[in-house]
């Protein structure tokens, strides 16, 4: 957590430091305030924070890579190995 | 261990390969892509049986970040790939002695991480912290902090055109060029949406270092995406 001056209104540079601390939900109640209380006045910080967001849920819907045929062969073979050996 | 009923023939139908292609595509909701088909308790449970496709089809959904993740601790992809092979072994032999208090996943990478720090040469386990590293360009702020350009909104169908396959291959380049450990945890967090406490246990670092290079590798993974999306147009 970053010191944050309590004299000063947030500056959009601390926000963006800040938005991964608040979407952990790990701001202290004080600067969970300002910090939002800076949202409201300032749409490029909400378009930034939603960009974040588009970046997390894009990031956790990626597909697994294919394995290859080749791949597939070599863990079936493993795997029959692995249980032989352990049996 | 054959006290399992199967309720479905993993053979039934066939043509498991043909079967894979369409999951490269996150469609809309009411198209299930091979990742939603089948729980992982519920390939465990088949594991157990010595159901080998079950194996193939875990081996399939982790394998990818596993990779990724190893990469971190070790010098080369073929060490690397050892260490991941090593885990897979590690699932058949220990699947019976598995008990379910943490997900499968959480297990599949405590037992991944130890094997690649067995083989490992790197284990900086304590993460300097500097300021050197902003989230966003200090050039895009006035000198007051602001923004000195208005920021674009991503438009509503962002979402749409970002998880379109063509971003998969993009978005996985991007991951593997962040810096070892920040790719992990956003491997385990936003990959594979392990909880924050079980990223800690497993990695063994503080929520606040977490909190940290998660930020970090966030920041990083939004500038790439938009850049990607300024560059091929709106």
């Amino acid at each position: 957590m970053k010191l944050l001056s309590r004299r000063h209104d947030l500056v959009c540079q601390q926000v963006v430091e800040l938005v991964t601390d608040y979407l952990e939900g790990s701001l202290s109640r004080s600067d969970r305030r300002r910090f939002e209380a800076h949202l409201r006045a300032c749409p490029n910080c909400t378009a930034y924070l939603e960009q974040m967001r588009v970046t997390i849920a894009t990031t956790g819907s990626l597909v697994p890579e294919d394995l290859s045929p080749e791949a597939r062969q070599e863990f079936t073979e493993l795997f029959h190995r692995w249980r032989q050996d352990d049996a | 261990m054959c006290v399992l009923t199967h309720e479905r023939n993993p053979r039934a139908g066939g043509m498991p390969a043909e079967k894979r292609r369409p999951s490269r595509h996150r469609t809309g909701a009411g198209a299930p892509t091979l990742r939603s088909v089948d729980s992982d308790a519920d390939l465990l449970a088949r594991l157990r049986a010595g159901d080998e496709d079950a194996f193939v089809t875990l081996v399939g959904r982790y394998n990818g970040s596993l990779l990724r993740l190893a990469r971190a601790y070790v010098p080369s992809d073929a060490v690397a790939e050892e260490a991941v092979q090593d885990t897979w072994m590690g699932v058949v032999r220990g699947v019976d002695r598995f008990e379910g208090r943490s997900s499968f996943k959480t297990w599949l990478f405590r037992i991944l991480l130890n094997r690649a720090r067995t083989a490992g040469v790197r284990e900086p386990r304590s993460v300097p912290l500097t300021d050197d590293e902003p989230a966003v360009d200090p050039t895009r702020f006035t000198t007051a902090g602001a923004w000195a350009e208005p920021l674009q909104p991503w438009e509503a169908d962002a979402d749409d055109r970002l998880v379109a396959s063509t971003w998969t291959t993009t978005l996985l380049q991007a991951l593997d060029g962040l810096p070892p450990r920040q790719r992990e945890i956003v491997v385990l967090r936003d990959v594979e949406g392990l909880p924050s406490e079980d990223v800690c246990t497993v990695l063994g670092i503080t929520e606040g270092n977490q909190r940290v290079l998660l930020h970090r590798g966030r920041s990083k993974l939004r500038t790439m995406l938009e850049t990607e999306l300024a560059t091929r147009g709106r």
